[in-house]
């Protein structure tokens, strides 16, 4: 029984009892407790089912490595699935849940996958895809949806109630780790002169030094550590975090910390995380370093820990995790765990030794306090079913079969040696080198991830940089390095000198025992959180599996939100074994940002709501919020789709703006138009290139359409250029497209044509711009007065400049609706006057808004095209029946060349037609013309599409455009478009201008 | 996220202030070009592990376009010149050469 030991335990404060709850029970901790520490005080061994197997899980590490004691967290808007449980802080009134089982955790109907493990071996997901074939969607995808995954998803409706918040930061050196050896570098860099700052992902300083016994200058680690932090903290030129964790490291020294604020104290006046985003001159990872599991039969079940682990939990919170206990190890750190076990009192059954002479420090201490040590020994397997009952030794250089002895225990302490912790150091291209010594991957230093400047900006130090024993003088040492790369040149003070026992060499054993028959393997566990085991990954190695990449896709290992903390080395150990090649040969997976998962509202930030993204605004907004405007977003913008009256629907709205047009007059806020002034002496010949049409030859008072191409020849952007003066221009780009086409004129003219003379100024938000269209346009803006609109005066396709009615205005006779039509520019502060004076003077004559539903069925009623409708980026202006506005005369213009390719030409393109319904019905957009028969991918064949349709009030029926293959020559043909459920929608091909072929209407 | 230097205004700018435009030192083929050059203009682009020359644009800053010479691999920037530069200086050259002598050079 795991269980609360009478005194002791140095991170808590036993005087402040909490109460919390787990799977509805009520638990009760201490101020200073991890979750997991509580649940083990309390003898809950049992918390999480497995992933595949739904086998009973309990707590195997004491940090950031914990692969099962995944809980869900909190309630309602503030549940949290899979949180670890070892690096919850315990709070009063925490309520946590276990994962992944039905019923109940105890008993767990899933756990039936365990008795037929051979089904879900490596790869069975992607094998369930082969064969049988119906069986994937209809059987095995609902049965591993239900019975696969860790915590469920919070509820589709809740909103997370939490703040969240972002902030941006500098320094020469940021040390990620606080232990000692990141202390001790921070303190030679800060010394040095440079600005440091310091982060540290737990809520302490010190890291695991004190729970090992290291001594500092002759002192507890302790006092060190509580003197260094102060003489930090005092320091003007550093920067101290705790529960801050380095999530990622990214280009050029750019870093991602993540600060859990208020986790542990829900309720605060603080925002729940806090993203850091630092960029650093350089970096120091003292991150330390995992200790690896061992791959015995059984190894996952609950009272299987880390000797490392239970060690934290003994030292830290007074936890024991069971009265008698085996230790089994390959190394000596392991026997730290037995002596500190010993003494808090409690029984250590055997130390099992893979090695077989055993005559280092630490295992001579053990044998002087009388604990029993099994040399040459493995653990052939665990007894026990929700829990640890015994285990049964067997000789290490075996294949198992012959127990050697059997021991009773309530808890298995494990040790395979330790990892250094060089994700940090790798995420943004450092390489690795394998310690022959030590066995683990450690950081070369000769291959750093790089500044911009290509010199190294990251060093590790400590444990994570591989050092076993004394650590401070390799943190000083990066710390100053650190320091002086980014320009500091004190002299910092010497460093501490740290003591800790000497430990013989390691053993590596990746299997136990080494020679393991089936049965054993098929219950040795590596990845524990994603289910794969040893038997896994030879398995994936027979099926020719030989690239770790490939392996640990195939068999998922370290592919869980753990990424393979635990797992990572023993997995490629035993591919590498499989595959008969040294560990180095295998090499490594990937390691990739965050080191831990982080929460989505941190990503998020402030960027939440409102302020997700800028809302761009015309001047005439207010008022359209004001009278019933139905939004729609173009681009940024926010454009009225049409203004509903009390009472009315969008469709009724609609058909009353269009007919307004059509009979009196309508006014359009088009100030999202883009407006961009193109100037200066080579403006007229930038022009031609940059439209497909003649645009030099404009006289100035006129206005001209023009197309837009890429250098594919393909439609880009349309819209009316002005003429202004000899060498100044206004071009109009559609509302989307202003920002883009302006970008398109500044590449050319910086980077292709620099010796021309002409700058260019994107004037979209300067002007308001309204669209006055209608029978009655012109007697409206005669009312307002200033200017002569008449006929002669302002002919169609011209403009003139002048006040109309006291305001400052630009007017166009162009038209998009096919009425008589002007739109009238003004700076942009007046905007909304003109458009209150439009609507007041207008008033009797039935002046009324329109929005961009309508704007969108009076150009389609005269077969004008819109940018992203008719076309999508392979449409070129041929395909739309636009060959006159393409210059013959001109020798070069954007596109032109991309036009003459043999593609371009071919007579089988869909080309631009209108098509009417035989019924009259609307007919749905992007509908697709069928024929009969299949394509060479057995699809349907197809000859055409639709590309715009509406409701036309005036014409009272579905009116629509489309591509169709050779469709201009194909006029009075009925084509079959497809409608939902396999309905068929039959059209005739028709001329696409709907009304008033020879413009007179807006000729008036 | 790279940090840049933009050598028409000086700044040196975290990677959200700029914005990619694709291969540097392009040869523009119009009208009269073999179906040959403008496939290579349109559509062969380099895509080195190493040594690579970039456009960039300092889209929320001064405008201006430069262009990059940088390591697709290590992410070390070499140098950031004036976008009216039609190919590498022979300085640029020799320096990359200097830091990479394995590199295969631009062709």
């Amino acid at each position: 029984m795991s269980h609360r030991l009478a005194s002791g335990g140095r991170l808590i404060d036993r005087t402040s009892p909490l109460s919390i709850t787990f799977n509805g029970k009520r638990l009760t901790g201490f101020k200073g407790d991890t979750l997991a520490a509580t649940l083990l005080a309390q003898d809950q061994m049992l918390v999480g089912r497995s992933f595949k197997y739904h086998r009973p899980r309990g707590i195997v590490a004491s940090g950031a490595e914990e692969p099962n004691a995944l809980v869900g967290l909190g309630t309602g808007n503030r549940f949290e699935p899979n949180q670890r449980s070892t690096t919850t802080e315990l709070f009063e009134g925490l309520r946590a849940q276990s994962q992944n089982h039905w019923p109940s955790l105890e008993y767990d109907f899933l756990a039936l996958n365990d008795l037929v493990p051979q089904v879900l071996t490596a790869g069975f997901y992607y094998k369930t895809f082969l064969w049988p074939r119906a069986f994937w969607k209809h059987v095995y995808e609902p049965i591993i949806r239900r019975s696969a995954g860790l915590g469920n998803a919070p509820d589709a409706d809740s909103r997370d109630s939490d703040r969240y918040e972002q902030i941006h930061a500098f320094a020469d050196v940021l040390v990620i780790g606080g232990g000692i050896a990141g202390l001790q570098a921070a303190l030679a860099a800060a010394e040095a002169g440079a600005r440091v700052a310091v982060w540290e992902q737990t809520a302490h300083w010190g890291g695991r030094a004190p729970v090992d016994g290291v001594e500092i200058d002759s002192a507890k680690a302790e006092d060190w550590i509580r003197n260094t932090v102060e003489r930090l903290e005092k320091m003007a030129n550093v920067h101290m975090r705790l529960r801050c964790m380095g999530a990622g490291v990214y280009d050029h020294g750019y870093v991602l910390g993540y600060e859990r604020v208020s986790d542990h104290a829900p309720g605060a006046d603080a925002p729940r995380h806090r993203l850091w985003r630092m960029r650093a001159g350089r970096i120091i990872t003292a991150t330390g370093a995992i200790e690896r599991p061992l791959s015995f039969a059984g190894n996952d079940l609950p009272g299987v820990m880390l000797a490392s682990a239970m060690r934290d939990y003994l030292v830290n919170f007074a936890v024991a995790p069971g009265h008698e206990i085996v230790v089994v190890t390959n190394n000596d750190d392991a026997y730290r765990t037995a002596i500190a076990l010993r003494r808090a009192g409690l029984g250590v059954a055997a130390v099992v030794d893979a090695r077989a002479e055993v005559t280092g420090a630490l295992p001579q201490a053990a044998r002087a306090a009388g604990i029993r040590i099994l040399t040459g020994s493995g653990i052939r397997k665990v007894k026990g079913g929700k829990r640890v009952k015994g285990v049964e030794i067997c000789e290490i250089d075996s294949r198992g079969v012959a127990v050697t002895h059997r021991l009773d225990c309530d808890a298995v302490a494990m040790s395979g040696g330790w990892s250094p912790v060089v994700h940090l150091w790798s995420h943004c291209g450092g390489k690795l080198i394998w310690d022959e010594a030590g066995h683990f991957f450690r950081p070369d230093p000769e291959r750093p991830p790089l500044a911009s400047d290509g010199r190294g900006n990251l060093r590790a130090c400590g444990a994570a940089n591989g050092v076993t024993g004394a650590v401070l003088s390799d943190a000083h040492d990066a710390g100053l390095k650190a320091a002086q790369d980014s320009g500091a040149s004190a002299k910092p003070g010497p460093a501490a000198s740290d003591q800790v026992a000497a430990e013989a060499p390691m053993e590596p054993v990746w299997m136990m025992p080494r020679n393991a028959e089936y049965d054993l393997r098929s219950k040795m566990w590596l990845d524990f959180q994603n289910d794969v085991k040893v038997s896994d990954v030879q398995l994936a190695a027979r099926e020719g599996f030989q690239s770790v990449e490939h392996t640990k896709r195939y068999t998922t290992l370290g592919m869980a939100t753990d990424q393979g903390k635990l797992s990572n080395i023993n997995g490629l150990a035993v591919l590498s074994d499989a595959l008969g090649q040294p560990i180095p040969a295998t090499g490594t997976t990937t390691f990739r940002p965050p080191y831990t998962p982080i929460s989505m509202g941190a990503i998020a930030g402030g960027a939440v709501g409102a302020v997700f993204q800028p809302l761009r605004r015309t001047p005439m907004h207010d008022w359209h919020a004001a009278n019933g405007a139905d939004w729609e977003p173009v681009g940024q913008w926010r454009r009225p789709y049409a203004y509903l009256r009390p009472g009315e629907s969008r469709i009724q709205a609609v058909n009353r703006e269009v007919r307004n047009v059509r009979e009196a007059a309508g006014l359009l806020d088009a100030s999202t138009l883009g407006k961009i002034l193109v100037a200066g002496p080579d403006a007229a010949r930038f022009m031609d290139m940059l439209y497909t049409n003649m645009m030099s030859s404009l006289k100035p008072g006129r206005c001209r359409y023009g197309l837009m191409c890429n250098e594919n020849g393909f439609l880009m952007d349309d819209g009316v250029v002005a003429r202004l003066d000899e060498t100044t221009f206004l071009v109009h780009t559609t509302s989307g497209g202003a920002e883009h086409v302006h970008g398109w004129m500044e590449d050319w003219l910086q980077c292709e044509w620099w010796d021309w003379q002409v700058h260019t100024v994107n004037l979209t938000e300067q002007y308001a711009q309204v669209a006055v269209a209608g029978p009655q346009a012109r007697r409206l803006l005669e009312r307002l007065g200033g200017m002569d609109l008449a006929r002669e005066a302002l002919p169609f396709m011209e403009w003139r400049e002048g006040m109309l009615g006291g305001f400052d205005a630009r007017v166009f006779r162009i038209s998009f609706s096919g009425e008589l039509s002007f739109e009238i520019a003004v700076p942009a502060g007046q905007g909304r006057a003109l458009w209150d004076r439009l609507l007041e003077a207008g008033a009797d004559l039935g002046v009324m808004p329109y929005g961009t539903e309508a704007l969108h069925i009076l150009r389609a009623e005269k077969g004008f095209i819109m940018i992203g409708d008719e076309t999508d980026g392979t449409a070129i202006p041929q395909d739309l029946g636009l060959d006159w506005a393409i210059s013959k005369k001109k020798a070069d213009f954007l596109g032109k060349r991309g036009m003459q390719r043999e593609a371009m030409q071919d007579p089988e393109r869909w080309k631009l037609v209108g098509l009417e319904t035989l019924d009259g019905s609307v007919l749905p957009h992007g509908a697709l013309a069928v024929l009969a028969g299949r394509n060479a991918n057995k699809q349907t064949r197809t000859e055409g599409r639709v590309t715009s349709t509406y409701f036309s009030a005036n014409l009272g029926r579905g009116i629509a455009m489309g591509l169709v293959a050779r469709g201009p020559e194909r006029m009075g043909e009925v084509l079959r478009f497809a409608g939902p459920k396999g309905r068929m929608i039959e059209a005739r091909i028709v001329d696409a201008v709907l009304i008033d072929k020879d413009g007179e209407r807006q000729n008036v | 996220m790279l940090l840049l230097t933009c050598p028409c205004c000086g700044v040196s700018a975290e990677e959200t202030e700029f914005a990619p435009g694709g291969e540097a030192h392009l040869r523009r083929f119009g009208p009269g070009s073999s179906d040959r050059e403008f496939e290579s203009y349109m559509f062969q682009r380099k895509n080195p592990r190493g040594v690579h020359f970039e456009r960039w644009r300092h889209a929320y800053g001064c405008g201006k376009w430069f262009l990059a010479a940088r390591c697709t691999t290590t992410l070390e920037v070499f140098a950031t010149y004036p976008a009216q530069t039609p190919e590498p200086s022979a300085e640029l050259i020799a320096k990359i050469r200097e830091k990479r002598p394995d590199w295969e050079g631009t062709q």
